[in-house]
């Protein structure tokens, strides 16, 4: 009996495989605007950014027609399941609570972690002998933070902040002697101010961004991985991230 | 015993072996945090609550205008404009106070305790102004200088009628310190804050922290119970 039921169940999902099988050629794909410089709009009104030449160009490839729709982040994962949009291309990092809900496709980009501290701080980073004793500030949550816990905690005294203004500032005030944010955020909040510089290389964290899905829609996932891929590959996705970034943030 | 507990916690998936630290070293912090301000300040308020009662505007003034700033405005936008502000001094990181107000716990008891010296000083002075005539005219009728009346009839008597209002004030400090996590201070707060952002478990990590809060608590009231039983044994009834 048991048996027979375990063989219908695999007839019939084959049979719905085959069914829900389709080549997809609309795609509703939606943003989180305005979030520089993955997603924003010019100033005559048209929607522009990293992701959306992404998303222009992964649809090109997989030569179908894209709609792009706008959504508060709030609404993301619940909006995709409600149907009104059959992708997410807004940033969302790939972390395991996320995934139970939506389907991943891989990781197209990763901003990297970044340390900063003040003009004259000059230390190897990655030399945990040069590193002992120093004051590194982190986000509290963040990867930058578990990174820091996991592999430094005996060497240097990890301070959490809630946010990274509070950490500047005490960055600013000497209480840090180095701080190790997210990439971005450092590079507007830390550098644009004087007296302050990147110190060592940036360091890639995390599962990155991926493009999100409905959990049922794995021949969009294949669809969307394959050009995604074919976009790493010929020097597409190398021209748009150029254009929007002066680092490295390809996955 | 301990390789007992060890094994048992680290079956769980939050409250494993090195939470537990964690959470221990926040309520070390905690304790020390609000013990020691609660002393400096007990410590600052009772000559202040005197010169408060005084009738000279110049005693009188300031230490009014000290309460006034300190009852009127946030603990949390003192804290800030102590541990930041500080930190804004033009040159301070190169004088001797920076090795002082580097940590994050200096400033923040600094701010607790003017902020508990600022409502005991109002407490105090509360139970001062009510004290009975009677009893003041009494000490002078037996000759007492201003001193000795002070230290034998206005404290004493103060004191019995303050203390079930400081018993508040304690517990409210208790857990006014919570605040002390926004300044990277890993308090009791802060423990619960790290476990929550390393476990994305809010309801586990602050439903233990508040627990912990509340033994802490239930621990004051009882201190005090008893204190106040031992202040206010006279006023017993005989049959009781």
């Amino acid at each position: 009996m048991n048996k027979l039921i375990v063989a219908a169940s695999c007839a019939l999902a084959l049979a719905a495989g085959s069914v829900h099988a389709k080549e997809w050629k609309d795609i509703r794909i939606a943003f989180d605007v305005p979030y520089e410089p993955f997603e924003y709009r010019t100033p005559d009104g048209e929607l522009t950014g990293f992701e959306v030449e992404l998303a222009t160009a992964m649809c090109a490839e997989m030569e179908a027609n894209c709609e792009f729709v706008e959504q508060a982040w709030d609404g993301m994962i619940p909006g995709l399941l409600a149907r009104k949009f059959d992708a997410i291309m807004s940033s969302m990092s790939i972390t395991p609570e996320r995934a139970e809900r939506v389907l991943f496709s891989k990781a197209y980009y990763n901003t990297p972690g970044g340390w900063f501290g003040r003009e004259g701080m000059d230390v190897d980073v990655t030399d945990m002998a040069a590193m002992k004793g120093k004051i590194v500030g982190v986000q509290r949550g963040t990867t930058m933070d578990t990174y820091v816990t996991e592999n430094m905690s005996g060497t240097v005294t990890v301070k959490r902040y809630t946010t990274a203004d509070d950490m500047v500032l005490d960055l600013e005030g000497e209480r840090l002697d180095l701080v190790f944010v997210d990439y971005p955020v450092g590079e507007q909040t830390i550098l644009t101010r004087d007296g302050f510089k990147e110190v060592g290389d940036t360091v890639k964290l995390g599962e990155g961004v991926g493009v999100a899905m409905r959990k049922r829609d794995a021949d969009l996932a294949e669809q969307v991985n394959a050009a995604l891929e074919t976009l790493k590959n010929d020097g597409t996705y190398d021209t748009i991230m150029k254009k929007y970034f002066k680092y490295d943030i390809k996955m | 015993m301990t390789e007992l507990i060890t094994q048992w916690l680290d079956q769980h998936d939050i409250f494993t072996t090195t939470t537990m630290l964690h959470y221990w070293g926040g309520l070390v912090t905690t304790v020390q945090l609000v013990f020691l301000s609660l002393v400096l300040g007990l410590v600052l308020a009772l000559p202040l609550a005197i010169m408060r009662t005084s009738r000279n505007p110049l005693i009188n003034g300031p230490v009014w205008l000290y309460t006034y700033l300190f009852r009127g405005t946030p603990l949390l936008i003192q804290l800030y404009v102590i541990y930041y502000g500080i930190a804004q001094v033009e040159g301070i990181q190169d004088t001797f106070w920076w090795d002082i107000f580097k940590a994050p716990f200096y400033p923040a008891l600094l701010a607790f305790t003017l902020n508990t010296a600022a409502y005991t000083t109002e407490i105090i002075r509360g139970a001062i102004i009510a004290t009975p005539q009677g009893e003041i005219e009494a000490a002078k009728a037996y000759g007492m200088s201003w001193a000795l009346r002070v230290r034998r009839i206005l404290l004493p008597s103060a004191a019995r009628r303050a203390v079930q209002a400081y018993s508040n004030e304690v517990i409210f400090m208790l857990h006014a310190s919570a605040i002390a996590s926004v300044v990277t201070i890993v308090d009791l707060t802060g423990a619960a804050r790290d476990i929550y952002s390393r476990f994305y478990a809010p309801f586990d990590a602050f439903i233990a922290v508040a627990l912990i809060y509340m033994a802490l608590t239930f621990s004051l009231v009882y201190g005090f119970k008893r204190l106040e039983k031992h202040l206010l044994k006279h006023l017993k009834p005989a049959n009781g």
